[in-house]
């Protein structure tokens, strides 16, 4: 597990200029889209089978 | 200013057997708490000592009697459920009909944060360990905190407070925080209504379980500032905040954020630097109308008759924040919080996606959108369900968070290393370092412990002997570990403590 660790070194990068903003936004959003794409197929593949029985049957007591 | 401050959480975990729905959830619970401690020689099981629990104590000055309480308030009774303390320090028992897990004492948000990942870590052994008694469906186990047919179970946070404190400001300034704070606490939520009969996605998990401004109930009814008041240390010097408000976080980000923020306005309260109204006109309402709207646009109304978003509301207190730290100076972690609070609510602002990577409501959101478009699916389809609770399955290879995480799609803060040494390992600088260390070297010799005690069972005494922990920050490893490492029974640390 320990290669996939890393620390968060994510900073908005208030400087850019707003045009280049927008560009780097719409570059961002196209690859996060694929990206979110290829994560379906992936929990495709472990997600609990029958669905339906599934979510009728996840019934919990209350708690506090 | 600064967000050091004992705090802790406690995680109430959704239980399923799998194949048996209608299996007792206490039994399977119980067999959760019961294998882990069986497996880490902790066979004696020091049982829990109730002695200064008093879950019936009003902040605001007067006892319920327990004949006027739900039976589910009366949590200082021992039900014979399973209950026990790990050398971490935490508590692992069955709450209601839940397993729990309840940190130890921590002293800054980051320790929360892999404190509180321990105890996943402690659960999912739990549930590993249970499915090898013989005869036993493989249990599973889900940190999210409602099963959309009705029922809710807690996430809690504790802080601890001066006791001088006003309770009236805690509740005027804590209130309009903890109703928006839920735009980067939240955990999203496939469902509205407490019983999921609209079908909408909502930010807040917890939110349509809040019916009440101030109170002292969890199980019914549940307010935004519960007033529990059982400090678990010297209640002339302290109160401890009792949180019930919170969201069931896997983003440790969230978790960060959740007791950073929350810590940072309490010492502003704590100053008496909040003098400014930022009181909702409903704030009830308001929570539910802000979790609601996952476009995070929605006006609420302030008793002063303006409108504002969360996020300007948010924006209203971190701008206070930073005005005080200006004042007051601050420290690494506090500087570390405040840079990252800012940024969350500028990217929430400009498109909630840009928080993709960091919030719980956000990264299950985007999956739930990108499933809707693939396959055309309604808010009431029950895939659309299931990736809902999927998200917060606690095994690695199944929990959708856990395939995120591995993937690189959210963002870390601690390391697993760090994690599993909480696993074991209390906390050095609270007296969860002395709780824990009683526990790892001596545990035979240990009766009973809680919170605010630590009772032994030595050879040579006729009677159980008790060592009162009222100070949180005593019986830190400076203070106590040279003890440890000189006395090499509990006989000689009790003698060496106490004298006798």
């Amino acid at each position: 597990m320990s290669e996939q660790q890393h620390k968060s070194t994510r900073k908005s990068s208030e400087s850019e200029d707003q045009v280049e903003t927008t560009e780097v936004d719409a570059e961002r959003k196209e690859k996060l889209d694929d990206d979110v794409d290829s994560i379906l197929d992936e929990i495709d593949d472990v997600l609990e089978e029958n669905a339906e029985e599934f979510v009728r049957s996840f019934v919990q007591k209350g708690g506090q | 200013m600064t967000v050091r401050r004992v705090q802790g959480s406690e995680v109430e975990y959704g239980i399923a057997v799998q194949g048996q729905p209608h299996a007792n959830p206490m039994v399977a619970s119980t067999h959760v708490v019961n294998s882990y401690a069986a497996a880490h020689g902790l066979t004696r099981r020091a049982r829990w000592d109730f002695e200064e629990e008093n879950p019936l104590r009003d902040a605001r000055g007067f006892d319920l009697s327990r004949d006027a309480a739900d039976p589910s308030q009366l949590t200082d009774e021992d039900m014979g459920l399973a209950n026990i303390i790990l050398t971490n320090g935490a508590r692992l028992y069955v709450d209601h009909a839940h397993p729990e897990y309840s940190s130890p004492e921590v002293t800054n948000p980051l320790d929360v944060v892999i404190w509180e990942k321990a105890g996943e870590n402690v659960m999912r052994l739990g549930a590993e360990l249970a499915a090898t008694i013989p005869g036993t469906a493989p249990i599973v186990l889900y940190k999210n905190n409602v099963d959309n047919k009705g029922a809710s179970y807690g996430s809690h946070e504790n802080y601890l407070m001066r006791r001088d404190v006003p309770f009236d400001q805690i509740v005027e300034h804590l209130t309009p925080f903890f109703v928006t704070r839920q735009v980067f606490t939240g955990s999203g939520r496939v469902g509205q209504k407490q019983d999921g009969s609209v079908h909408a996605f909502q930010v807040s998990q917890r939110s349509d379980y809040f019916e009440v401004g101030v109170g002292l109930e969890t199980t019914l009814k549940r307010p935004i500032i519960n007033t529990r008041d059982e400090p678990h240390a010297d209640p002339k010097k302290y109160r401890r905040l009792h949180v019930i408000i919170g969201d069931a976080n896997c983003s440790e980000t969230a978790i960060y954020l959740k007791h950073g923020t929350t810590s940072i306005v309490l010492a502003m309260i704590e100053a008496g630097y909040l003098t400014r109204g930022l009181a909702l006109a409903a704030p009830v309402t308001a929570l539910h109308e802000i979790s609601y709207d996952p476009t995070l646009t929605r006006k609420v109304e302030l008793e002063d008759g303006r409108s504002v978003t969360a996020l300007e509301l948010q924006g209203e207190y971190l701008e206070l924040a930073k005005a005080y730290v200006a004042r007051e100076g601050s420290d690494e972690q506090t500087d570390d919080i405040l840079q990252r609070w800012e940024s969350v609510l500028d990217r929430l602002q400009r498109d909630p996606m840009e928080c993709v990577r960091e919030l719980d409501w956000v990264a299950k959101l985007a999956l739930l959108e990108r499933y809707r478009e693939r396959d055309s699916l309604d808010w009431d389809h029950a895939k659309l369900h299931l990736v809902d609770v999927q998200y917060h399955d606690i095994r690695l290879h199944k929990g959708l968070y856990h395939q995120l995480l591995r993937t690189d799609r959210m963002d870390r803060l601690v390391t697993d290393e760090q994690v599993a040494a909480a696993v074991t390992t209390p906390p050095r600088d609270t007296r969860a370092y002395f709780r824990g260390m009683c526990l790892a070297r001596f545990s035979k010799d240990i009766a009973a412990a809680s919170w605010d005690s630590v009772i032994f069972d030595l050879p040579g005494h006729d009677s159980l002997q008790r060592i009162p922990t009222m100070e949180p920050l005593r019986g830190t490893a400076e203070h106590v570990g040279g003890l440890f490492e000189s006395s090499s029974t509990a006989a000689e640390l009790f003698a060496a403590i106490t004298g006798r």
